[in-house]
């Protein structure tokens, strides 16, 4: 019988409170009535899943009354279910946002099997802590390693793409035969490559990407066997990979083997491939790196010439990651979480002032004998119904705002550009969610219900109790310190950006066209023929009307970082550890005038320098000042890209690899002055043209010059030098704008706090107000009373604010290129602006409270 | 939820349960036993309500007002304190012929069509 009753409790307890008696009498009585033991045991099955299904049964009856209840109070204050839901979406959409971006960027495992095993090879020289192996090095590793299942190789390469309507520029991954076997991917169709494939004179194959796949064949199945021409090559496709396969980056549009030849592994100072390996199982990558040192060693002995100081270093897939792409990510997690503080604070601020307009109704529900179990049971609903709606206006900002955040992604990760919307994301604001109410709503409700009753008529609305104020009050605080802590956080970034934004790249950006016309190889293997097409181009561009000038140049600076050469002077060998290099660029002639780089003394590459003339260089300042400090440099030699050059110029220094890092010396080269078949990779195919206004209109005519000069040449990467030196800020301008919209928000949600307790407040002291203007108070004095305590919860808030912003600035210091965490302009402006917006919201209440008429208030007490 | 006030034919068709609840009230005022006792026998033991559905339908029907709980109790001598009776209210004997008549149509609309034999 004991069992019955405690089988009773899965009933709701007003339920069992009303019928458990009468149902424990009637389960007596069909006890007695059931003959022997199995009469009695059928009995006791039957009626413990009658009781699990009745129970459940029950309480589904009792939530559906209650929610239907909740609804409709809900209904009837339209304000406050509007505001708590959109508390809630924006609080929760954006970390449910931030959060699957930090997610899939940070901790997701990339797409393949046992990713956790894979592992980047590097070599390690003195001043490159991560460097391209060379075919070599990459060979005698993979010999000599026992730490992997298999030891993989790739680089990139873009090639031409003729055949398929206009000639394409694609960018293509170079791969040895076991790469797709160790990363663990099968292809969509076809197959991928075996070592066959891999060995050199073997058939030349070629594997698509699904996207280029879906672009050029139209997803087309029959495109197995068929021959696509790559850089005049024809190659057989044999397989398509998957959508989410992208390796090593997402530009890759496909893959070919490297055929390395016997003379591919004669140079061993040339580094350009990455090695990628599958650890065996129980080796870490640790042990891995242990062995590859010992295998580095030995192969600084065996070749004490070309390895000298060279060693081999293995790392994870995600460590490649740099620590700004972290931090960053870090820090919008940080503003989504502060963005979260804030909505919840003023969610629990809204629910606490409902629950106190509310007390005098629920008291009297209480003394006209309501369950309190009942009405807490009802005030939960009202929470879940709003979670929910929240909730799912979370998830669809989250869902909208993820293509915005695309561009956080760093490029170079094998994954998506869209962080996919998953059960991850949608588990994380359901737990999010959960816990915002049940935090924030349980509290009020209880509150509500303990104060509800004789005690509550009596006190009720008037003062919300002492404690709830405080409470209310802190809330507030921690709104205005949390809005803050954002505005100071990306007035920094915002600053920062400014900062880098105006630096000098050292060339002029404005009005110059570039573009890319990829030679391929052996057509333009010589030097002869290269200059024909630059001469038969560039005459042609700069007839056009509007054109000052055109060049070609090997790459422009910031698309092209590489290319960097030691300087040898006087015949002794620099080695790179000294910084002793510079980057090598071979131009045309009027590369310096199209890009208005200062030619500062001598001058610039002329036709006249031939193979046959003296090698020239022209060399930019800072090289000249390092090498000849306290004399001309022109006229001087040095040994550059295998010649002895001249200076014949210098010209101002360039952020070739970008704004915010610091570049290497430049010295430009005569694109005349290079050995046929030698430094292919730095001919001369990026075209800049300068108009004397927005040179896009000039594009229809540059490609038919281009397609005049040669059809089969690709353009390809056709921007502005604007664009280009504007993407060097551009993943700093997302994220800044990520943080300002979420400052933005935050700083507007504290002002709207500060209105609704101010608004509460007032409307609680009107009588007090009243009293006062009857005993003489001026409406002034009443006004700078409501103001006074404003600006005072603001002042309370920002006195923690600054000391937590200048925390978060600490953080960020090495995001703020050079600015100091403790600015002050961005200080002074953020803590006035907070300001400001508390004290706008504390406007409204206070011109409402100088209103309040002491007849009325009189009359009414 | 509905009240007195809506029509009978508002809450048809009605559950089983429900029907055989209010025939059984319909009779006279029961206690919960008896009217598993009544549904039953009524029924050739057909219909064997447990407890849990039991009070469920009751609970439902007193919010309905179909039926309600009487003060009136039997003689001390046949009373069990523990138990409470229960009364059908005029709107219960409205709903309830209200089913009884939509069932006899459908019989009738059966019969019509051959699938239900005449009885004489």
């Amino acid at each position: 019988m004991n069992f019955y009753r405690a089988l009773l409790h899965l009933y709701p307890s007003s339920y069992r409170a009303e019928y458990g008696e009468e149902m424990s009498g009637i389960f007596v009585q069909e006890l007695g009535n059931s003959a022997g033991l199995v009469g009695r045991c059928e009995l006791w099955v039957a009626t413990f899943f009658e009781v699990l299904s009745n129970a459940t049964a029950v309480h589904w009856q009792i939530a559906r009354r209650d929610l239907r209840y909740s609804l409709r109070s809900l209904l009837r204050s339209p304000g406050f279910t509007i505001t708590a839901i959109l508390l809630v979406t924006i609080g929760i959409g954006a970390n449910a946002a931030i959060f699957t971006l930090a997610d899939f960027v940070l901790v997701r495992p990339l797409p393949f099997p046992q990713p956790d095993r894979l592992v980047k090879l590097w070599e390690k020289h003195p001043g490159y802590s991560m460097m391209e192996l060379s075919p070599p090095n990459y060979r005698d590793i993979n010999a000599a390693a026992t730490s992997f299942t298999s030891l993989a190789a790739y680089t990139d390469m873009p090639m031409n793409l003729v055949g398929q309507g206009e000639p394409l520029r694609v960018e293509g991954g170079i791969v040895t035969g076991n790469l797709f076997s160790t990363l663990g991917r099968s292809p969509l169709l076809g197959r991928y490559f075996t070592e066959r494939d891999d060995q050199a004179g073997a058939p030349l194959t070629v594997i698509l990407s699904y996207a280029f796949w879906q672009t050029v064949f139209g997803g087309d199945a029959s495109v197995l066997g068929k021959s696509i021409i790559l850089n005049d090559a024809a190659y057989t496709v044999i397989g398509v990979m998957p959508p989410d396969f992208q390796f090593p980056t997402r530009e890759i549009q496909f893959w070919k083997t490297f055929q390395f030849r016997e003379e591919d592994y004669k140079e061993r100072d040339n580094n350009y491939i990455i090695g990628i390996g599958r650890l065996r199982p129980g080796v870490s990558i640790a042990q891995a790196r242990t062995e590859l040192e010992v295998i580095a060693r030995r192969l600084q002995q065996q070749y004490p010439k070309e390895n000298e100081n060279v060693g081999v270093t293995v790392l994870g897939m995600r460590d490649e990651l740099s620590k700004q792409s972290r931090l960053l990510l870090f820090a919008l997690v940080g503003a989504a979480l502060c963005l979260l503080v804030i909505a919840c604070a003023n969610l629990a601020n809204l629910l606490l002032v409902r629950a106190i307009a509310r007390q005098k109704e629920l008291s009297i529900r209480v003394s006209l004998g309501a369950n309190r179990r009942t009405i807490l049971r009802q005030l939960l609903s009202e929470s879940l119904i709003l979670g929910v709606a929240g909730g799912l206006g979370a998830i669809a900002v989250a869902a909208a705002a993820l293509p915005l955040l695309a561009r956080l992604v760093p490029t170079a990760l094998p994954m998506q550009e869209v962080p996919p919307v998953d059960v991850r994301m949608l588990l994380f604001a359901l737990v999010l969610t959960a816990i915002t109410f049940v935090g924030f709503g349980m509290v009020p409700a209880i509150r509500a219900c303990r104060n509800a009753g004789i005690s509550g008529l009596r006190e009720g609305v008037r003062t919300g109790g002492t404690g709830s104020h405080r409470l209310r009050s802190v809330l507030v605080i921690a709104e205005v310190a949390v809005s803050l802590v954002l505005l100071v956080s990306s007035g920094l970034l915002i600053r920062a950006m400014w900062k880098v934004q105006a630096i000098d790249p050292g060339f002029r950006s404005e009005n110059v066209l570039t573009l890319r016309t990829s030679m391929p190889m052996p057509k333009y293997e010589r030097t002869k023929v290269r200059e024909q097409l630059y001469n038969k181009v560039l005459t042609d561009v700069r007839q056009l009307p509007g054109v000052t000038d055109a060049a070609y140049a090997s790459a422009m600076p910031m698309v092209w970082r590489g290319g960097i050469w030691p300087v040898i002077i006087g015949g002794r060998s620099q080695n790179r550890a000294e910084g002793n290099t510079a980057s090598l660029r071979f131009v045309t002639p009027g590369f310096f005038a199209t890009l208005g780089i200062p030619l500062k003394a001598g001058r610039d590459v002329s036709e006249n320098d031939t193979a046959d003339t003296q090698h020239v260089a022209v060399v930019s300042e800072s090289l000249a000042r390092k090498y000849w400090p306290d004399e001309s440099p022109i006229g001087r030699h040095f040994e550059f890209g295998f010649h002895d050059r001249e200076v014949i110029g210098v010209v101002g220094d360039v952020r070739v690899r970008g704004l915010e890092r610091t570049s290497e010396p430049q010295v430009y080269l005569s694109y005349k002055q290079v050995q046929d078949g030698w430094l292919i990779g730095y001919n001369p195919k990026d075209l800049a043209i300068h108009a004397s206004r927005s040179p896009e209109y000039l594009l229809p005519e540059v490609r038919r010059i281009i397609a005049a000069a040669d059809p089969q040449l690709p353009i390809s990467d056709v921007r502005m030098l604007e664009e280009i030196v504007a993407g060097e800020t551009q993943s700093r301008a997302v994220q800044t704008r990520v943080l300002m919209t979420f400052t933005a928000l935050a700083v507007l949600l504290a002002g709207l706090g500060i209105y609704g307790l101010l608004s509460f407040t007032v409307s609680l002291r009107q009588p007090e107000f009243g009293i006062r203007m009857a005993l003489g108070a001026r409406q002034g004095d009443i006004f700078k009373m409501v103001l006074t305590s404003g600006a005072a919860l603001a002042v309370a808030g920002l006195v923690p604010g600054l000391a937590l912003a200048y925390a978060a600035g600490r953080w960020l210091e090495s995001l703020l290129a050079g600015l100091k965490p403790a600015d002050g302009l961005t200080f002074i402006v953020a803590t006035l602006l907070c300001f400001t917006a508390t004290l706008a919201g504390t406007l409204v209440p206070a011109l409402r409270a100088i209103r309040t008429d002491p007849t009325s208030v009189m009359r009414a007490e | 939820m509905t009240y007195m006030t809506d029509s009978p034919e508002s809450l048809l068709p009605l559950q089983p349960t429900t029907f055989h609840i209010l025939l059984s009230l319909a009779e006279e005022d029961r206690h919960g036993y008896a009217i598993i006792l009544d549904v039953a026998s009524r029924t050739n033991g057909e219909i064997k309500l447990s407890a849990g559905t039991l009070y469920r339908s009751i609970q439902r029907m007193l919010e309905l007002s179909l039926i309600t709980e009487t003060k009136t109790r039997p003689a001390p001598e046949m009373d069990d304190e523990r138990r409470r009776y229960y009364r059908i209210t005029p709107f219960g004997t409205a709903v309830a012929k209200a089913e009884a008549g939509r069932l006899a149509s459908l019989v009738k609309m059966a019969r019509s069509c051959g699938v239900v034999p005449r009885t004489t």
